[in-house]
């Protein structure tokens, strides 16, 4: 059994929203470099230009990428010989949140109660948090802000085994090209098929924060991987939504086993301020 | 690139055309979903709008609060779907030019068209780029909406690109029709 402070918790997952909001990885900015000399579209190159500055004067003036700095999203992988000490996890992650968003001027951008009042909560807590228990003694944490003008172009679809690949590239194509300018393009398409509905969507959103480059272990979905965006960067749609070829960054795909009579898919759009930052206690 | 004044004049916004790319420089007002709703609901009890729309520019954003010593921290466009409802309406009081990102609803071209209005569209997501061409910033009303609040913003040489002209052809449109394959 190994101890780890509730304090260390907070301390590490402010750190981590600040480092996510601020700092993009090198990996996307990588790609948006890619972009601007793939990019046949004069506009769609200069969109791509203003994104790549922009990511260097968030990185050297440690201000936001994006204005939008998200509901803050966080998996942790709870080892089951941790032992958590001085309070609780979940009230540890807000805490770190809390300082995060406030000394790092970010947004905040969280309503109470999703329908009638809509009163925002001043401190962009509470974080969705996803915890996972898994052998070890060690925390493992990732911060992924998650903006809402993609978070909101992201789609669930509950398909049946007869639709089969052509059926889940089908919806992955219609949901990017019916998202158009929307969710800030070039995107990071993450989807999550099988499993359940909830589970569908939690492999989506997980996977939007894999390397940009890495490909799936089992060829058959790296493959589908590669034509997805093949077909993706074939609409048209392009940096900005006004027209080019850099739709889409990467496609990231991760299954699940299902039941006889499913085959969930879930796409979580992820806009080009990838954020995600993660560390190990 | 041309470089234009705001509150934009009518010649001016009806010269502009789909794709033109612009820096534009003057004052404009910042409002999205909550001060949308306020302002529309003024109208339909027949109240004064707390600013003069007439003419004037609504830029969709909420900005990132301000390190100390700045008049604005991160801002960059929101998506400007969610404010179609409320748009018309706006536009009918005289709105002559919005700036934001994404598709707008037929309704929302089909009274820009009557109003001789302009939708110019800045880089989403490129908020600290953009936070650079904003030079002076204060709240005119609904303080307590924080980032939602109507802010007025003295801007200079803001890029951005025509995306919906007065006569209703949309960037959107054009562009990706061109790229694909």
């Amino acid at each position: 059994m190994r101890e780890i402070s509730a304090q260390a918790v907070a301390d590490e997952v402010k750190r981590l929203f600040l480092e996510a909001s601020f700092c993009i990885g090198p990996d996307v900015e990588a790609a948006v470099s890619a972009g601007i000399k793939a990019e046949p579209s004069p506009a769609g190159r200069a969109a791509l230009e203003q994104i790549l500055e922009n990511y260097h004067i968030a990185r050297d003036e440690r201000v936001a990428i994006c204005q939008d700095t998200g509901m803050a999203v966080i998996f942790a992988e709870v080892g089951q010989d941790a032992h958590i000490v001085g309070g609780s996890f979940e009230e540890a992650v807000n805490a770190g949140v809390r300082a995060a968003y406030d000394e790092g001027y970010l947004r905040k951008s969280v309503v109470a109660e999703p329908l009638f009042a809509r009163v925002n909560t001043r401190d962009n807590t509470p974080a969705i948090v996803h915890t996972r228990l898994v052998p070890g003694d060690r925390i493992s944490l990732l911060a992924t802000p998650k903006g809402f003008g993609s978070e909101n172009m992201s789609r669930v679809k509950m398909l049946v085994p007869a639709d089969g690949v052509e059926g889940v590239k089908r919806f992955v194509v219609q949901t990017v090209v019916e998202a158009g300018p929307n969710p800030c393009p070039p995107v990071i398409v993450g989807v999550g098929v099988g499993g359940t509905l909830e589970k569908a969507a939690l492999m989506a959103k997980r996977c939007t924060a894999r390397p940009v480059g890495s490909h799936h272990d089992d060829p058959r979905y790296a493959a589908l991987e590669a034509e997805l965006l093949e077909a993706i960067n074939a609409t048209g749609v392009g940096p900005a939504g006004t027209g080019g070829r850099v739709t889409a960054l990467a496609v990231h795909i991760d299954y699940y086993p299902t039941h006889i009579a499913g085959l969930p898919v879930a796409v979580n759009m992820c806009c080009h301020a990838a954020r995600h930052a993660q560390a190990i206690l | 690139m041309k470089r234009l004044t705001l509150p934009l004049s009518r010649e001016d916004a009806l010269s502009l055309r789909a794709g033109d790319t612009v820096l534009l420089s003057g004052t404009l007002y910042t409002g999205r979903d909550a001060a949308h709703k306020r302002l529309v609901a003024l109208l339909e009890e027949g109240k004064p709008l707390p600013f003069p729309i007439e003419g004037q520019t609504i830029y969709y954003v909420g900005p990132a609060p301000a390190r100390p010593g700045r008049p604005v921290g991160p801002a960059g466009p929101t998506t400007s779907y969610r404010m179609d409802a409320y748009t018309p309406a706006l536009l009918r009081c005289g709105l002559r030019a919005m700036i934001g990102k994404g598709r707008r609803s037929p309704q929302v071209v089909a009274a820009m068209k009557e109003a001789g209005a302009v939708y110019f569209g800045a880089t989403g997501g490129a908020a600290a780029l953009i936070s650079r061409a904003i030079v002076s910033a204060e709240v005119v009303c609904y303080e307590d909406l924080g980032a939602e609040a109507v802010h007025r913003f003295e801007v200079r040489d803001f890029p951005a690109v025509v995306l919906i002209d007065s006569q209703g052809n949309d960037l959107y449109e054009i562009g990706p029709e061109k790229y694909r394959l």
